[in-house]
C-alpha cells in the first residue's frame, strides 16, 4: 500500500468521478468527493514528509521500468504542489455542498461532483507524473473538466466564457504537445529523467530551442501570464463560485509548476536562460502584468472580475521572482505561488457566500455588505490584506522573499517596482472596504443575514491559514526551500 | 532544394497548423472556430506519426528476413491525441448549441454586443 502512494494519489480522485456518477445522488456524490479530497491530502502530505530529505518517490506504472514505461516521479517540488492543490481541493469540496444547492439545479449537483474529481485527479497527475506525454492528457483531463464547470455558471456569459477558455486552453495544450513532439524527435524519448540526461548531446539544435518557446508559450496560456490572460477574467466570473474559487486557486498554479518543471528539471536553468533571452522576457511581462493587471483590476464594476484581474498581477509576481534565474528568487516564485493560492481561494469562497445572500458581487449590489454580513465582509479584508501584503499576513512572507530575492541581484528599481504595485493592489482592495463598510445599505442589502456557518467554516479555515502563514513560515518557506533546491539541482544525472 | 523536398512532411504539418490557428484567430463563427482548432490540433497528430515511419520499415513484429522497423509509439500516442481531441470538439460543440439557445445566434461579435447592452441583457432575461 505504502509503496503505491504516487499513484494512489491520481487514482483515488480518479476513481471516485465514475463512482459519483453511477450513484446518481447528490448526498452520496458529496460525501463521495469530500472523501475522495480528503484521502488525496493525507496522501500528499504524506508524501511531503517522505520526499523533504531530498529523496526522490520514483513509481513505474504496471512495473515497467522507465524509461520504457511511465514513471510517477515525486521530489520535493511536486509534493509542495500536491499538498496545496489536495489542500485547497478538501476546503473546496466541503463549500462546494451549500453553495452549488443554491446556484445548480438539483439534477446537477452529482454531476458537479464528478467533475470536480475529474479535475482534481488532473491537477495532482500532472503534478505526480514524470513523462512528458502524461502531463498533457493530465492537462486536457483537467482542463475539459474545467470548462464544463465553468459552463455551469448560472448567468450565460458563463457559456461564452466557457468557450474563449476552451479555445485558448487547446491552442496552449496543443502548442504544449508540438512542444513535446520536437523534444521526442530529438532524444526518442518522454520521460522527463530520460529527457534531461539526452539533451546535453543536442541542446546546441535549434529544434531544441523550438520547442522550448512551444512549451514556454503554451504554458503560459494556461498559467495566464499577461497579455496571455484574457480567458481567465470571464472564466472567474461567471463560473459557481465554489469553481471559481478552486480554479483561482490551483490550476494556473500547477501550470506555474509545469513550467518550473521543464525549465529546471528537462531544459536546465542554463539553456533556459543562457541560450534564450527568457530571463528579460519573463521579466518584462511580469512587470507588465503587476501593473497592468492591477491597475485594470481597479476599474471593474464587479468584485469577482476585481479579484480576477488581481490574479493576473499577482501571477506576475510569482514569474518575476523564476525570471531573476536565482536559488532565491524560486523560492520566492514557490512561496507566493503557495501564498496566493491560499489567499485567493479564501477570497473567492468568501465572495461566493456574499453572492449567495446578496445575488451578485456587483459593487451597487453589496454597498454597506460589512453592517450586514461583518465575518464575511471581515474574511474578505483580510485576505485582500494578504494580497497587498501587510505584515502578519500571509502574503508579505512572500514579497518579503521576493524583495530580498530582487534586492540580492542588485535590482533596486525592481524591488521599488514590487512595492509601487502593491500600492494599486491598496485602492483595488481600498474599493472593496470603502462600499462594503462606508456607504450606507439599501433595502435589499439591510434585510441580509450573515452568510450560512456550511459556508463560513470551510472558508474560515483558509483565513485562518492566511493569517497563520503569515506568523509561521516554516511550512511555506521550509517546504519551497527544499522545492527550489530540488528544482535546481534537476534530474540530470 | 532535396532536402526541402525531402521534409515535405514538415512542410505540410506547418501548412496546416496555420492555416489551422489562422481560421481560429480570423473567423467570427463560433463553429467555423471550432473547425480552425481542430485541424489545427489534427496538424500535430502528422508532426508525430510521420517521422515514425521507415522507408522500407514494416510493422515492429520481429520476424525472419525484416530488419527495419517503423517506430510503433507515435501511433499511439497520437491515439491518446486523437481521443483527446474528439473530446474537445465534442464539448466545444455543445457549448455552442447552448450559446445558440442562450443568445440566438452563434456569431462572436453578434454575442458580444448583446451582452455589452445591458437593455438587451436584460430582454433576454425576461425571454428566458
Amino acid at each position: 500500500m505504502a509503496a503505491h502512494l504516487a499513484i494512489l494519489q491520481v487514482v483515488l480522485p480518479l476513481i471516485c468521478a465514475p463512482l459519483i456518477v453511477v450513484m446518481r445522488s447528490a448526498q452520496a456524490g458529496w460525501l463521495t468527493a469530500v472523501a475522495g479530497s480528503a484521502g488525496a491530502l493525507a496522501i500528499s502530505v504524506e508524501l511531503y514528509a517522505r520526499t523533504r530529505g531530498g529523496e526522490v518517490i520514483s513509481y513505474a506504472i504496471g512495473s515497467w521500468p522507465p524509461p520504457w514505461g511511465i514513471e510517477y516521479r515525486i521530489d520535493a517540488a511536486s509534493a509542495f504542489v500536491l499538498v496545496l492543490v489536495s489542500f485547497v481541493a478538501a476546503v473546496v469540496a466541503v463549500y462546494s455542498r451549500r453553495s452549488i444547492a443554491a446556484e445548480l439545479p438539483r439534477e446537477q449537483h452529482y454531476l458537479f461532483h464528478a467533475l470536480f474529481m475529474l479535475c482534481l485527479a488532473g491537477l495532482l497527475g500532472i503534478t505526480a507524473t514524470g513523462d512528458a506525454f502524461n502531463v498533457f492528457v493530465f492537462l486536457e483531463i483537467s482542463s475539459l473538466a474545467a470548462y464544463v464547470l465553468i459552463a455551469l455558471g448560472r448567468d450565460r456569459r458563463a457559456l461564452m466564457a466557457s468557450y474563449q477558455y476552451l479555445i485558448m486552453g487547446t491552442i496552449g495544450a496543443t502548442f504544449f504537445v508540438i512542444g513535446v513532439g520536437l523534444l521526442y524527435l530529438m532524444t526518442g524519448t518522454l520521460n522527463l529523467a530520460d529527457l534531461a540526461s539526452r539533451l546535453p548531446e543536442v541542446e546546441e539544435r535549434r529544434s531544441v530551442l523550438a520547442a522550448l518557446a512551444f512549451i514556454t508559450v503554451g504554458v503560459s496560456l494556461k498559467l495566464a501570464l499577461f497579455p496571455l490572460h484574457l480567458w481567465l477574467p470571464n472564466a472567474y466570473a461567471h463560473a459557481p463560485s465554489a469553481v471559481s474559487a478552486f480554479l483561482a486557486a490551483t490550476a494556473t498554479k500547477v501550470s506555474v509548476y509545469v513550467l518550473l518543471r521543464f525549465y529546471y528539471s528537462v531544459f536546465g536553468a542554463g539553456l533556459v536562460f543562457g541560450a534564450l533571452p527568457m530571463e528579460q522576457v519573463l521579466m518584462a511581462l511580469s512587470i507588465a502584468a503587476m501593473f497592468a493587471a492591477s491597475a485594470v483590476a481597479i476599474f471593474q464594476r464587479d468584485v469577482r472580475r476585481l479579484f480576477a484581474y488581481s490574479s493576473v498581477a499577482q501571477i506576475g509576481y510569482i514569474t518575476l521572482g523564476v525570471s531573476l534565474g536565482s536559488e532565491s528568487g524560486l523560492t520566492a516564485a514557490l512561496v507566493h505561488l503557495f501564498n496566493h493560492a491560499i489567499t485567493k481561494g479564501a477570497i473567492f469562497l468568501l465572495l461566493g457566500a456574499i453572492a449567495l445572500r446578496a445575488g451578485g458581487v456587483r459593487f451597487d449590489q453589496i454597498a454597506g455588505i460589512g453592517r450586514v454580513m461583518p465575518l464575511t465582509t471581515f474574511g474578505i479584508v483580510l485576505g485582500g490584506l494578504s494580497l497587498i501584503g501587510v505584515p502578519l499576513t500571509a502574503g508579505f512572507v512572500s514579497k518579503w522573499y521576493l524583495v530580498l530575492a530582487v534586492i540580492e541581484q542588485g535590482a533596486w528599481w525592481l524591488a521599488a517596482a514590487v512595492v509601487l504595485s502593491s500600492l494599486l493592489a491598496v485602492v483595488y482592495v481600498w474599493r472593496f472596504v470603502e462600499t462594503a463598510y462606508f456607504q450606507e445599505p439599501d433595502a435589499n442589502v439591510a434585510r441580509l443575514k450573515e452568510a450560512p456557518a456550511t459556508l463560513l467554516a470551510p472558508a474560515g479555515i483558509l483565513i485562518a491559514a492566511v493569517i497563520y502563514l503569515g506568523l509561521d513560515t516554516s511550512l511555506t518557506v521550509g517546504g519551497a526551500t527544499d522545492a527550489a533546491v530540488a528544482l535546481f539541482r534537476g534530474w540530470r544525472p | 532544394m532535396l532536402d526541402a523536398a525531402s521534409h515535405f512532411t514538415y512542410w505540410l504539418t506547418i501548412f496546416l497548423t496555420i492555416t489551422g490557428l489562422y481560421i481560429v484567430v480570423a473567423s467570427g463563427n463560433l463553429i467555423k472556430k471550432l473547425v480552425g482548432l481542430s485541424i489545427f490540433q489534427t496538424s500535430v497528430y502528422l508532426l508525430y506519426i510521420a517521422p515514425g515511419k521507415l522507408i522500407g520499415g514494416t510493422a515492429p513484429i520481429i520476424a525472419e528476413g525484416f530488419t527495419v522497423y517503423s517506430n510503433p509509439l507515435p501511433h499511439v500516442l497520437i491515439l491518446t491525441a486523437i481521443v483527446v481531441g474528439v473530446a474537445t470538439l465534442a464539448l466545444g460543440l455543445a457549448l455552442v448549441v447552448r450559446v445558440r439557445e442562450a443568445y440566438g445566434t452563434i456569431e462572436e461579435d453578434e454575442i458580444l454586443r448583446q451582452d455589452e447592452s445591458p437593455v438587451a441583457a436584460e430582454v433576454a432575461e425576461v425571454a428566458r
